[in-house]
């Protein structure tokens, strides 16, 4: 046995149980503010995602108990879970655990590997696959549990009233039909900074996104450098033009904002590695996200953004290696 | 003095341990039946036997004197006779053998008679040449040869009594103990050095040596304040920090330098010596007795934990037993917990770089946990003192990628430690280190064998090539020469000939008619 002789009580499995307790106060506001339904979808994400990763492993001839005790399969279940709509059918969210799990994570060679985010990836393929589910999002006001489970049983959808328009997609529509944005506001989908109701859901994001950087789980610089990518392009339009664009706040508060600031760029093994390049990287996907929301045709450009950077995140790396102590910056290789 | 402090990158804080040992003060051990002084004792060389077997020898006798300008002697831990010359494993993770002097001990203690060196008058090279002589080694645990050290110029001297490691407390109880020669000997150093400013860096959870040390400045002995102002010397408290007691890291946080990694302390203008170190200088010069002994801290899971006046050659089994290893003790450990290493056999003798054996059992020191994939969270970054990617050079050390992991400055890494017991996954990091250096340095010796072996070749081939020119100029000159000569002779033997034959027509011409071939 060699040195170190002493280590720090630390594990993986802590750091992915912290990452989950992190999002029970975003889990609490879904519940609170849309319904019960979401807990539904994580429970189903959460088996699939343990049960495909057992498979994965067995065919890979790997140890099973020590990488799926880990908690890094969960942490990607509930990720789906909760970036999907809590009303997609029970199919929709085991296929976008599967593309994560099985596609994303084992095909590359399990966690550590993955040059793509396995949520973001998985979050694609289904918006690719079915537009038309994912945009399905529960209304705000009262969608009752039973209907909701009805729902993710795929129950039939031709019931009126269950869906309603999210905050960006009532602001894309109005936009494009030339509305103007102060009336688009004053509809009933939107509340104090983005979507009536969701804007709780991302402010308890945001309570776990603090507890995160207070268990140094997260440095700093990813979510701040989302937060300064979108908010800095979107405050640029919306300075230049207030009725065209809508405020810093209201893209910060809408759609998987919080949560990807503090829950999807955040994910390590996908992003860059130095604290210049965390920043780098994950500003960039702030302002992708916004430049694919502002004229893309998604709904939320955060996925596409996330895998875009995953591409560059070598490229990143190189450019900021940093300096040694006592290492003058230009003196770098 | 009110200085400011600096803070190093990185670092970690693990439990201290520290009360273990350190309650008690320093404690004497009993003769064991036999020393088995190493010859190799310092890190840059060794020294070369002077004695045969059956010699009687007396304590503090030079039984191996220097070898070379980076050697340093050896010295009889205690009077007896010499019994054997030959192998013994040194205290090595790799438990490589060295030559070694065994000495039964004759039980007398008989010292050989002092000779003091008074620092004040006699010269530098003297006072040198006797640190070298007295077998004067870095006793942090590098055993840096300090002779080597000493003649340096420098500006500012630190004195090092961090002592940063978990477990170990030998730096501690001799600062609380023998402050004196501490400062004495650290005047010493600042004299030949010629240091202006002494720095004594001293954790701060080790409030006893700071109090003791700083009276001990106070009180310095007339001798050392003939070598330095006794307000050029100054007790600085650190934060207690893993691994502020590291050279460049304790440097940082007493004068703010960051040295860059390619540099050595001494071309910012520092030195640095370990406080043991000090207290040795100043047995050696003041009091002539050599190195014969060093404290070492023994602790874990033993009977009696504490500090040992340990004289050099005593089998590490020996030491250990006279403390009382409890039941239960998996392995011993040489050194402190994030530096130090299992020793692969107990039949090794304590060295002059041995401060610390620590008996430990599964309790104390939990076997380490399986290891799972990085899932590079960059703790081990962050912890990083030196500011590499450990994570990056375990990447590359995994695919054996060693170019990449000398891009990422692999030779830079300290191995101190602290990413290794920060990862969250486990991963023994320090080892693919290790590895990966072993690698490459087994990869540039075969490059520079088969350099070499090119250059001979090439040489070979360039000496036939000039041997054969050189042949073909010989060969071309002798023919020319013969031809020369024979040419020459041809020439004389035609000329002869012609005047033979001159004389011959002449006469014939004499005695009969001139002919037409002579006009032509
Ligand atoms: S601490 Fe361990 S798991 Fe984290 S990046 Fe470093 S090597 Fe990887
Ligand atoms: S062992 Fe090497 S890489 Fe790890 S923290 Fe120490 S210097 Fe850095």
């Amino acid at each position: 046995m060699t040195s170190p002789h002493i280590r720090q009580p630390a594990s993986v499995q802590r750091v992915m149980m912290t990452v989950l307790a992190a999002l029970l106060p975003g889990i609490a506001a879904y519940v609170w503010q849309v319904g019960a339904g979401i807990l539904v979808n994580i429970a189903i994400a959460s088996v699939t995602a343990l049960a495909s990763e057992a498979l994965v492993l067995r065919l890979r001839k790997r140890a099973l108990w020590i990488t799926l005790s880990d908690g890094s399969a969960l942490v990607t279940a509930w990720l789906v879970a909760l970036i999907l709509p809590s009303i997609a059918p029970w199919w929709l969210t085991v296929i976008g655990v599967l593309v994560a799990i099985v596609g994303a994570k084992h095909l590359y060679g399990g966690i550590g590997q993955n040059p793509f985010n396995p949520a973001m990836a998985a979050y694609c393929a289904v918006i690719i696959a079915y537009p038309a589910l994912m945009s399905q999002w529960p209304h705000i006001d009262g969608l009752d549990f039973a209907t909701q489970l009805h729902l993710i049983l795929g129950g039939s959808r031709e019931i009126d009233g269950i869906t309603g328009a999210t905050a960006l997609d009532a602001m894309r529509t109005g936009l494009r039909n030339q509305v103007d944005i102060h009336t688009i506001l004053s509809s009933g989908t939107f509340g104090f900074a983005g979507g009536r109701g969701w804007e709780w859901i991302a402010a308890g994001y945001l309570v776990g996104g603090f507890f995160l950087l207070a268990r140094r789980v997260i440095t700093w610089h990813l979510p701040i450098g989302f937060i300064v990518g979108m908010g800095f392009t979107a405050g640029v339009a919306w300075l230049v033009a207030p009725d065209s664009f809508p405020s810093p706040l209201f893209h910060l508060a809408s759609g998987g904002a919080m949560l990807a600031a503090f829950f999807i760029v955040t994910d390590p093994v996908t992003g860059a590695s130095s604290p210049l390049g965390k920043f780098i990287f994950a500003a960039g996907v702030g302002v992708i996200a916004w430049i694919i929301r502002t004229f893309g045709m998604y709904p939320d450009g955060i996925a596409f953004a996330v895998l875009l950077m995953n591409i560059c995140v070598p490229l990143i790396n190189h450019a900021t290696q940093p300096a040694l102590v006592g290492q003058r910056k230009e003196a770098r290789p | 003095m009110i200085s400011r402090l600096f803070s190093f990158r990185g670092g970690i804080k693990p439990d201290s341990h520290k009360t273990e040992s350190s309650e008690a003060s320093i404690r004497n051990v009993p003769l064991p039946s036999r020393l088995v002084v190493l010859l190799t004792q310092g890190s840059q060389g060794a020294a070369r036997t002077i004695v045969t077997v059956g010699d009687k020898v007396l304590k503090g006798q030079c039984i191996g004197e220097a070898e070379g300008v980076a050697g340093t002697a050896i010295h009889a831990p205690t009077s007896g006779t010499v019994t054997e010359i030959g192998p013994y494993p040194m205290a090595h993770p790799s438990g490589l053998a060295s030559p070694a002097i065994v000495i039964e001990p004759d039980g007398e203690e008989r010292w050989i008679t002092h000779e003091p060196l008074d620092p004040a008058t006699a010269s530098r090279e003297d006072l040198i040449l006797r640190i070298q002589a007295s077998g004067i080694v870095g006793m942090g645990g590098a055993t840096f040869p300090s002779h080597l050290k000493a003649d340096s110029e420098i500006e500012t001297l630190i004195i090092n009594g961090a002592e940063c490691e978990p477990w170990i407390t030998c730096d501690d109880r001799l600062m609380r103990e023998r402050a004196a020669h501490i400062v004495t000997g650290s005047a010493i150093l600042a004299h030949l050095t010629g240091a202006r400013q002494v720095l004594v860096g001293i954790e701060d959870n080790k409030p006893e040596a700071i109090a003791a040390m700083r009276t001990a400045i106070q009180d310095m002995e007339a001798v050392a304040r003939k070598c330095l102002d006794a307000d050029k010397m100054n007790v600085i408290a650190v934060p207690t920090l893993y691994p502020t007691g590291g050279e460049k890291q304790l440097v940082r946080v007493l004068t703010g330098i960051d040295v860059p990694p390619d540099k050595r302390i001494t071309d910012s203008g520092i030195q640095c010596f370990n406080v043991a170190t000090a207290h040795t200088v100043c047995r050696a010069l003041l009091h002539g007795e050599s190195m014969v002994s060093r404290i070492v801290t023994v602790t874990g899971s033993v009977e009696r934990p504490g500090n040992y006046e340990t004289p050099l050659g005593m089998p590490v089994a020996d030491l250990l037993a006279f403390c009382g290893v409890k039941p239960g003790t998996s392995r011993v450990l040489m050194g402190g917990p994030m530096m130090g290493f299992s020793l692969p056999s107990l039949d090794a003798p304590i060295a002059k770089g041995c401060n610390c054996l620590i008996a430990a059992s599964n309790e104390l020191f939990s076997p380490p946990p399986p290891e799972q994939p990085c899932i590079r969270c960059g703790n081990c970054a962050n912890s990083c003192p030196v500011g590499l990617q450990p994570f990056e050079l375990y990447w590359a050390s995994r695919a054996k990628n060693l170019d990449r992991a000398e891009h990422y400055h692999l030779f830079t890494c300290m191995e101190c430690g602290c990413c290794a017991y920060v990862c969250p996954a486990h991963i023994p990091l320090v080892d693919y280190f290790r590895f990966a250096k072993s690698e490459i340095r087994a990869r540039n010796e075969e490059r520079k064998t088969a350099e070499q072996a090119r250059t001979r070749f090439e040489f070979r081939s360039l000496r036939l090539e000039r041997e054969k020119t050189e042949k073909a100029a010989r060969l071309a000159a002798k023919a020319a020469e013969t031809r020369a000569k024979a040419a020459s002779e041809a020439d004389s033997a035609l000329i002869a000939a012609a005047v033979e034959q001159a004389k011959m027509q002449s006469s014939v011409q004499d005695k009969a008619a001139p002919s037409r071939d002579q006009q032509t």
